[in-house]
């Protein structure tokens, strides 16, 4: 594997850690299987890319996409609560509905940002190679969004939807509303996840409505990898678990299509994703000495 | 003060299963008065709780905790007012989080929740300390996850939760019974101190007649959803188990075919 290569992978990384944090906020704090986010990473890297289109500053573009994506949250989270439709459905429902969303947001299929000034734009010229400077720029982001996220989940508020999780019935006797915190939590974890679509249409230079399928898959094996590495010990490190697993995950996709002799090509990814996800769904039952 | 003035359950009104499990049920139950409550399947007790905590929403009838008119509240809105311990040692906790942070979620139980740390130095040190009252070691463990603990444990951390944040009144809902004997007694001694201690209104169900004799003020038995015996005072202090089961025959003119499970 190249440099270049290797550095384009780490950057993926940390584009889809945003995802990987998203994903554990629904899956494991909530205990809400979500599917949502493959219609919310496509509407972020849809919307900032419209509205940088549009002259829009890149940060404001952003933080709009990731408004765009908590929207998307609650409509799921409203299905749920409000509607009583199963958790897992209510997702699906959404994600399907995004994928029309996503083509009026663009007006097409595929939006290109060739030239369009992004948030990565006043970092090029700085003197850093170009493949050192995005992962460099993302993973900054992706520490401020760690930092906040665990600072969150070990607040008072934070515990009150760690309890809405693991105990709804326990919650609701301490007060919580819990019906709120899925409302907040969904959001929450949407809108990092179109943070990671936005993030990722201006590092690679376009937004296509297709980029979203098997988001959940790769955030998901993302979160898993983290687990099985460094184990259950506390939530700074499930969270720094997310954010090493959604790299490791890439490099170990850039190898097995790079490795000549196994004789992969591009389009085996999504085969490649799934083998992955197995093996470490698989790992952790094995180690434990039962089958699996 | 708790009130309960005529309150009326039916479960799945106006469906082939309907089932009248509260008939007019008035309670008063003043400031400080820890209340037994006793009953065979079916009789009530849970349904009761179920009404006082929020669970269950009354067909008819009042329910008022404190000053506040609570009927129609939920059971998070009403949460401020009211403590609990459940019959099922997980139900009361959080397994996933650790022993203090089960304490820090049930610190601030009725009130606003921001983004302050929710383990200060400061709460960390009154939750130990609190935790150390138990004389259970489990000072040394705060870290640990909560579902480490045994069941006994978990009740006894249950209850040092349910005294954390201020309450109108405590409601234990059979908090022994899924406990081994000498676990049970220590959770009850335990019990018995911490409402004495805080002169808590507390209301407890119990399947066991001893039980419901010897702690608390005052003991209700309950029958077909509604209260067929209500003492307390002189009376109270007399009254033997088998007073208790000759008294419940009598009212109900029935033989019990379930002993067993009342005198315990």
């Amino acid at each position: 594997m190249s440099q270049i290569a290797f550095w384009g992978a780490v950057e993926l990384g940390l584009v889809y850690a945003f995802v990987a944090i998203g994903v554990f906020l629904a899956f494991r704090v909530l205990d809400f299987p979500d599917l949502t986010v493959d219609g919310s990473f496509p509407l972020g890297a849809a919307v900032a890319a419209v509205l940088i289109i549009a002259g829009v500053n890149p940060w404001i573009a952003s933080g709009v996409a990731m408004i765009a994506g908590a929207a998307a949250g609650i409509v799921t989270a409203i299905l749920n609560v409000r509607f009583r439709i199963l958790n897992l459905l209510a997702s699906i429902l959404t994600m399907i509905a995004l994928f029309s969303v996503n083509l009026r947001v663009m007006g097409k299929p595929n939006v290109a940002l060739i030239n369009a000034d992004t948030m990565l734009s006043p970092f090029y010229g700085l003197g850093l190679r170009d493949f050192y400077v995005r992962p460099l720029f993302i993973g900054s982001l992706v520490i401020i969004a760690v930092i906040a996220v665990w600072r969150f989940l070990e607040s008072d508020a934070g515990l009150a939807m760690r309890a809405t999780g693991a105990n709804a019935r326990m919650a609701r006797a301490q007060g919580v509303d819990t019906s709120r915190q899925i409302y907040l939590g969904m959001a929450l974890s949407n809108a990092l996840v179109a943070l990671g679509g936005a993030l990722f249409a201006q590092t690679n230079g376009f937004a296509d409505v297709t980029s979203g399928v098997g988001t959940i898959v790769v955030g998901l094996a993302a979160v898993i990898i983290g687990e099985t590495l460094l184990g259950a010990r506390g939530i700074l490190i499930a969270l720094i678990g997310c954010v090493l697993g959604s790299i490791l995950y890439r490099i170990a996709i850039q190898l097995a299509l790079s490795t000549d002799m196994l004789g992969l090509q591009a389009s085996d990814l999504n085969l490649v994703t799934a083998a992955l996800v197995t093996v470490a769904l698989v790992l952790p039952r094995l180690r434990r000495g039962g089958a699996a | 003060m708790i009130k309960l003035d005529n309150i009326q359950v039916i479960f799945g009104k106006g469906t082939p299963l309907q089932k009248q499990a509260l008939n007019s049920v008035s309670l008063t139950i003043e400031e400080g008065t820890f209340v037994t409550v006793i009953g065979s399947n079916g009789a009530g007790k849970s349904t009761v709780l179920g009404v006082l905590a929020g669970d269950v929403i009354p067909t008819a009838g009042q329910v008022m905790i404190g000053n506040t008119d609570v009927t129609r509240k939920g059971t998070a809105a009403r949460a401020g007012l009211v403590a609990r311990v459940f019959q099922d040692p997980l139900a009361g906790s959080c397994g996933a989080l650790s022993i203090e942070e089960n304490l820090a979620l049930a610190a601030r139980r009725g009130e606003s929740r921001g983004l302050t740390p929710a383990l200060g130095a400061k709460r960390r040190e009154h939750f130990r300390d609190r935790i150390a009252e138990l004389n259970l070691g489990l000072e040394n463990r705060m870290r640990d996850r909560m579902d480490l603990l045994s069941g006994g444990q978990r009740q006894a951390v249950s209850l040092v939760m349910a005294t954390l944040a201020g309450s109108e009144v405590l409601l234990l809902d059979e908090h022994t019974a899924a406990l081994d004997p000498g676990m049970a007694e220590f959770i009850m001694n335990l019990t018995q101190k911490i409402v004495s201690e805080r002169k808590l209104t507390a209301l407890m169900v119990t399947h066991s007649m001893r039980q419901a004799l010897d702690f608390g003020h005052r003991t209700i038995m309950l029958h077909g959803g509604e209260v067929v015996l209500d003492v307390s005072g002189d009376s109270r202090k007399t009254l033997q188990v088998e007073d208790l089961i000759a008294m419940f025959r009598k009212i109900r003119g029935q033989t019990l075919d379930d002993d067993a499970l009342l005198i315990g």
